[in-house]
């Protein structure tokens, strides 16, 4: 065993990588539930690759075939139904767990320095991510799919002088058809996996190099042993990746009961019209993109039209999602987790968690004079909380921030 | 090219709009199917294809599929299902011509292999049910449920032939059937959850008591290993 592997080390650096990433990769202590969510992404996201790997040996990316193709697994091959199911449910439990893991940055300010290119890492992902979900719900070619495309990639169409041109090079047609659902399967199974894979090869190389944050949001590297090891650290491996496991299990136990019980989750994962075959002449009775997407879709309806056209709230859609970026820099506030803010960010974070869950509650629901007046309270509240960050977070008092972690 | 982009924002914000108009509104009754009924699944399947099938699709579901589900051999379906087509591996399509249909009903009467999926099986229960006399309409009846259905009641002769409670259970039958349809797999999905879960269960315990064993290190503060 010992020679095998130094004859692998001397050729590839193996223990090096395990030792540097796992077995002495030093880890803060006072983990709690809220660090669970990176390595379950990380599963949801092996899970997507693996049922759709077996889902692509199935599915036909043809307008004439595709909505026949996904019932054609659901009945006909194999596991097939469980396969769609997992990934179908996996799509929404790529979001939830990403959501929590994004609010665990806010909680304990994992965004600050010097971790600011995680966080950027993190966002580009989050934003690639939207993509890959918003393609794969076009696949089915059902209603949904068609209708949720013809809404969202008409946006393109609003952007001025190139508007037109953008969307017919986009969509490769004058409307949502055969090569736009053939180009989505690409992008959906070749082009946006790679991205993301690499993408969170990044984010973990990022990661590694600084090292985690934790609940205390202190630097456990300030503070170590003779040997230089963290006084406050302990080794990811096996300590964290015994836990994670247990983690993984008990997520898993959520996932398949939506999986087995709850496939379409009452029509927010797998939404009722898409179970009719995509028809160009006749709109479904509510559009609605899928539950995740609709916080900016929300944001995109509060902003009404101006000089003509919706471009406004489309840049408005697309500045609620990028502004998320200039986070790191415009929090001003000495310490970084929430257990030694100022009242005000508090309060201030608060506000923000409210304003995104009604933001993308009203995505869902019909607009009408109550509903556009309250996505517009919660549209203007969103991007207080980011444009008067600098402010609230340079006032109050924060709480001193302990030397060690704290258990 | 403008035009075009006006075009599908306007079918965008119609889109929206229509969502404020087209709320039915009409109270739907519990179906109160059970998929692990095989008798009512049975019974449900062939008062479909005596009833539904001279008109209705289920073409993304095969004659021996439901054979294989619901208990029935080859030779029950041949003679007790099977009316449009000839080899029990087929799919089950109708044998109404689509121009005869269009001439008779207004257009093809929908395939129902998913109907259970896009309307619910309330909503099927319902409108079997929601047959009311309305002389104004071609085949004398309206709908509850679909105002200005352009299908006939075709279970009207099931209903005149027996009691009401029997009626329902004949509906709820055939709604059962429609739900299992929909999605074949349900009849093992439940079963097969709650499997895994038990799997889930033990294993959860096992990997808590794992990390608790390796947790204790951290706890006394022995994690590394003295040398």
């Amino acid at each position: 065993m010992k020679n095998k592997q130094s004859w692998i080390d001397q050729r590839f650096p193996l223990t090096k990588v395990w030792n540097e990433h796992l077995a002495e990769y030093y880890t803060p202590r006072n983990f709690n539930f809220w660090y669970f969510f990176g390595s379950l992404a990380m599963l949801v996201l092996v899970m997507q690759l693996v049922t759709g790997i077996f889902l692509t040996m199935h599915f036909k990316p043809d307008s004439a075939q595709a909505f026949a193709s996904v019932e054609y697994i659901m009945r006909d091959v194999e596991w097939g139904w469980l396969m769609r199911y997992l990934h179908s449910t996996g799509a929404s439990a790529f979001f939830v767990v990403i959501y929590l893991h994004m609010y665990r940055g806010l909680l304990y300010g994992s965004y600050k320095a010097p971790r600011e290119l995680i966080w950027i890492l993190g966002m580009v992902l989050y934003i690639a991510l939207m993509a890959e979900a918003f393609m794969g719900y076009v696949l089915p070619w059902g209603q949904m799919s068609f209708w949720g495309a013809q809404v969202i990639i008409s946006l393109f169409g609003s952007v001025p002088v190139i508007g037109p041109d953008l969307l017919s090079w986009i969509l490769g047609d004058y409307a949502v058809g055969d090569p736009a659902l053939n180009r989505f399967f690409s992008l959906h199974v070749v082009a946006l996996p790679l991205i993301l894979v690499v993408l969170v090869f990044l984010h973990i190389v990022a990661l590694h190099a600084v090292g985690s944050n934790n609940p205390d949001g202190i630097e456990i590297k300030k503070n170590k042993d003779k040997d230089g090891i963290p006084k406050d650290g302990i080794p990811f491996h096996p300590y964290y990746s015994v836990k994670d496991i247990m983690g993984v299990v008990a997520f898993l136990m959520i996932f398949c009961t939506v999986v087995f019980f709850a496939p379409a989750m009452n029509g927010y994962f797998l939404e009722n019209a898409n179970f009719v075959l995509a028809n160009p002449l006749k709109t479904p009775d509510h559009i609605a993109p899928l539950w995740y997407l609709t916080p900016f879709y929300s944001v995109l309806r509060a902003i009404p039209p101006m000089f003509g056209s919706q471009f406004p709230g489309v840049v408005g859609m697309f500045a609620a999602l990028l502004i998320l970026i200039a986070l790191p820099w415009l929090d001003r506030s000495p310490v970084k987790s929430i257990r030694y803010r100022s009242a005000p960010y508090k309060w201030a974070l608060g506000i923000f968690v409210v304003s995104f869950i009604m933001l993308g509650w009203l995505g869902m629901q019909p607009v009408n004079e109550l509903n556009a007046f309250l996505a517009r309270l919660f549209t203007i509240l969103y991007f207080a909380f980011f444009i008067l960050m600098p402010w609230y977070t340079s006032i109050g008092k924060t709480k001193e921030v302990p030397e060690r972690t704290t258990e | 090219m403008k035009t075009l982009t006006k075009l599908q924002l306007s079918i965008a914000a119609m889109a929206l709009s229509f969502s404020v108009i087209a709320s039915p509104g009409v109270q739907l009754e519990d179906a109160k199917t059970d998929i692990t009924d095989t008798a009512s699944l049975q019974n449900g399947a062939k008062l479909f294809m005596n009833y539904c099938s001279g008109c209705h699709a289920i073409s993304f579901m095969r004659y021996n599929r439901i054979g294989s589900d619901l208990g029935l051999s080859d030779a029950d379906i041949e003679a007790n299902l099977m009316f449009a087509s000839d080899k029990v591996g087929e799919t089950i399509t109708t044998a109404m011509p689509e121009k005869g249909a269009a001439a008779w009903f207004g257009g093809t009467p929908p395939d129902l292999s998913l109907v259970s999926r896009s309307h619910g099986t309330d909503w099927i229960y319902s409108y079997l049910k929601g047959f009311y006399a309305d002389e104004s309409r071609v085949f004398g009846v309206n709908n509850h449920v679909l105002e200005n259905a352009s299908m006939p009641d075709v279970l009207w002769s099931l209903r005149e032939g027996q009691s009401e409670d029997a009626f329902d259970s004949d509906v709820r039958d055939i709604t059962n059937f429609l739900d299992y349809v929909g999605e074949p797999a349900k009849l093992i999905r439940t079963d097969l959850g709650k499997k895994v879960l038990f799997f889930l269960a033990i294993l959860f315990v096992l990997t808590y008591l794992l990390k608790k064993e390796y947790w204790k290190d951290v706890k006394y503060g022995i994690w590394r290993k003295k040398d």
